[in-house]
């Protein structure tokens, strides 16, 4: 009862690390009545109706601007999509000047994608659409944190004392940040495990409560869920590990491997899949695999967003009765 | 300091529960074609109760749904104090069934509004009714409640509140004046 009464205050969604754990339940509780809509022949509801939401994506995706696009769909808001690479971007506009013109055009949310960390927080500052992180350089990539902890929290009951390790590229990866706040807000005993290189130095004074384990084999002792990051080949990664087969080698999850975790451990993986590098075939597709529920959940914890910020952006127009 | 006065007590209540109960079951000559809909959140409870009661009376399992109307709401984007929304939960086909939508007060007609809509994207039942503990006049939509356990003149500054036991309350409905 008590949750019921946590109000959503903020403007926008930037990152998981300023909301509060009373915030992530919310959002969590949210998404779970907008799931079971998915399940209907009629997946949309009326509920922002008259809202735009754009799209300015200036990295390429093709999961989050897709989910991003069916959750406003499914709550009824009008979405443009802007493709940076045929539009005034290419004559040099700046991200602000581009933004200020969609903000002209009345967009209630512009849910961006960008190369440079805090691309998302600029934008807050200059316009006064609702500003959504779709995944900004290094920092943070809040609405895949959040999907990962509802699908845990689907599949076990709780967050709280789950063992989470999280593999791979944790230097590059704005997952594992968004992860990292949100798990360790609600609890999580968190284990960080990849090459040394892609570990960044003094983590553990940001995160004091997490684990860093550079053999994966010890790291995934016991564990409730592995979150395996994709190795990102676009980040310029040769001259952190010395080739992808040792990579594979020591850090790719596969059958034998699995072994040490718990029996009922949970595969989470971000997408896209380097299949044979980071994760075999028969365990991105097997049993203990969520991999694809997370993209069904990924639209939930959207539409839930979406609806938060635009509850916390009411402008009573006049007072309505009870 | 607000003065609450009751106005259905937890004998009446009961009484008006019964009475609403076997109107129910004259109405709907068959009963395996009825399902009910509870409004969350006192609505879900009223419908639990009225279910028993109608099982007690006559034997019958009266399929039972719950729905959440927050995303049908009119004022989204008007008023920063909307509840939480739960779980719409209808596990059955309502397709060419009677619903009997029940809520504890009908008040301006919004709410129940809001319930139709959402049926009619479930599916498409023969008829859709309303059952209401209450109903305080003030209606800003042409609706009407087929079945009312009160009626109860008010004003736009009073408001009436039930307070079931599954809430924690004395099975009583009270008003004051905000």
């Amino acid at each position: 009862m008590l949750r019921q009464e946590h109000k959503f205050i903020h403007k926008h969604l930037l990152e998981l690390q300023s909301l509060s754990k009373e915030d992530i339940e919310l959002i969590l509780e949210t998404a779970r009545p907008f799931k079971t809509l998915f399940t209907r022949s009629i997946k949309k509801v009326p509920t922002l109706r008259g809202r735009t939401v754009v799209l300015l994506f200036y990295e390429p995706s093709t999961r989050t601007r897709t989910s991003f696009e069916l959750a406003a769909k499914r709550l009824s808001a009008d979405t443009v999509n802007i493709a940076v690479q045929t539009s005034s971007v290419q004559k040099g506009e700046s991200l602000i000047d581009t933004a200020k013109t969609l903000e002209s055009m009345k967009a209630d949310f512009i849910v961006i994608r960008h190369f440079y960390s805090g691309a998302p927080y600029l934008l807050s500052q200059y316009v006064s659409s609702s500003i959504i992180n779709a995944g900004d350089g290094f920092h943070e990539h809040p609405t895949q944190g959040l999907l990962d902890i509802f699908t845990i929290k689907e599949k076990k009951g709780k967050v709280k004392d789950l063992k989470v390790v999280i593999v791979g590229d944790i230097l590059h990866s704005r997952v594992a940040r968004s992860n990292l706040w949100g798990l360790t807000k609600l609890g999580a005993k968190v284990v960080l495990c990849g090459p040394p290189t892609l570990i960044p130095l003094d983590i553990d004074k940001i995160f004091p409560q997490v684990e860093i384990e550079y053999n994966l084999d010890k790291a995934i002792k016991n564990a409730d869920v592995i979150n395996i990051l994709r190795v990102q080949f676009e980040r310029q990664l040769e001259h952190l590990f010395p080739s992808v087969r040792e990579y594979s080698l020591l850090y790719g999850m596969n059958k034998d491997r699995l072994k040490h975790a718990k029996n009922d451990v949970l595969i989470l993986h971000p997408g896209p899949m380097n299949r044979g590098i980071e994760i075999t075939t028969d365990i991105a597709d097997g049993l203990h695999s969520v991999i694809n529920e997370q993209v069904t959940n990924g639209i939930a914890v959207r539409m839930a967003i979406l609806y938060l910020l635009s509850i916390a952006n009411s402008k009573p127009k006049k007072e309505l009765p009870k | 300091m607000k003065k609450v006065k009751i106005i259905i007590n937890k004998t009446e209540l009961d009484k008006i529960l019964n009475r609403l109960t076997k109107l129910i079951v004259k109405k709907y000559k068959d009963l395996n074609n009825l399902a009910i809909v509870g409004i969350h959140t006192n609505g879900v409870y009223l419908a639990q109760r009225i279910v028993e009661k109608i099982k007690q009376l006559t034997n019958k399992k009266i399929k039972l749904g719950y729905i959440d109307i927050t995303f049908y709401r009119d004022d989204i984007g008007y008023r920063k104090n909307i509840q939480q929304p739960k779980d719409t939960q209808i596990d059955f086909n309502i397709d060419n069934k009677d619903i009997l939508l029940i809520d504890d007060v009908l008040f301006t007609g919004r709410t129940v509004r809001a319930a139709m809509e959402q049926l009619l994207e479930i599916g498409r039942p023969k008829t859709i009714s309303v059952l209401v503990l209450i109903d305080r006049g003030l209606r800003e939509l042409p609706i009407y409640a087929e079945f009312v356990g009160k009626k109860i003149a008010t004003t736009h500054k009073q408001q009436i509140e039930l307070l079931l036991k599954e809430t924690g309350g004395d099975d009583t409905v009270v008003i004051y004046t905000k």
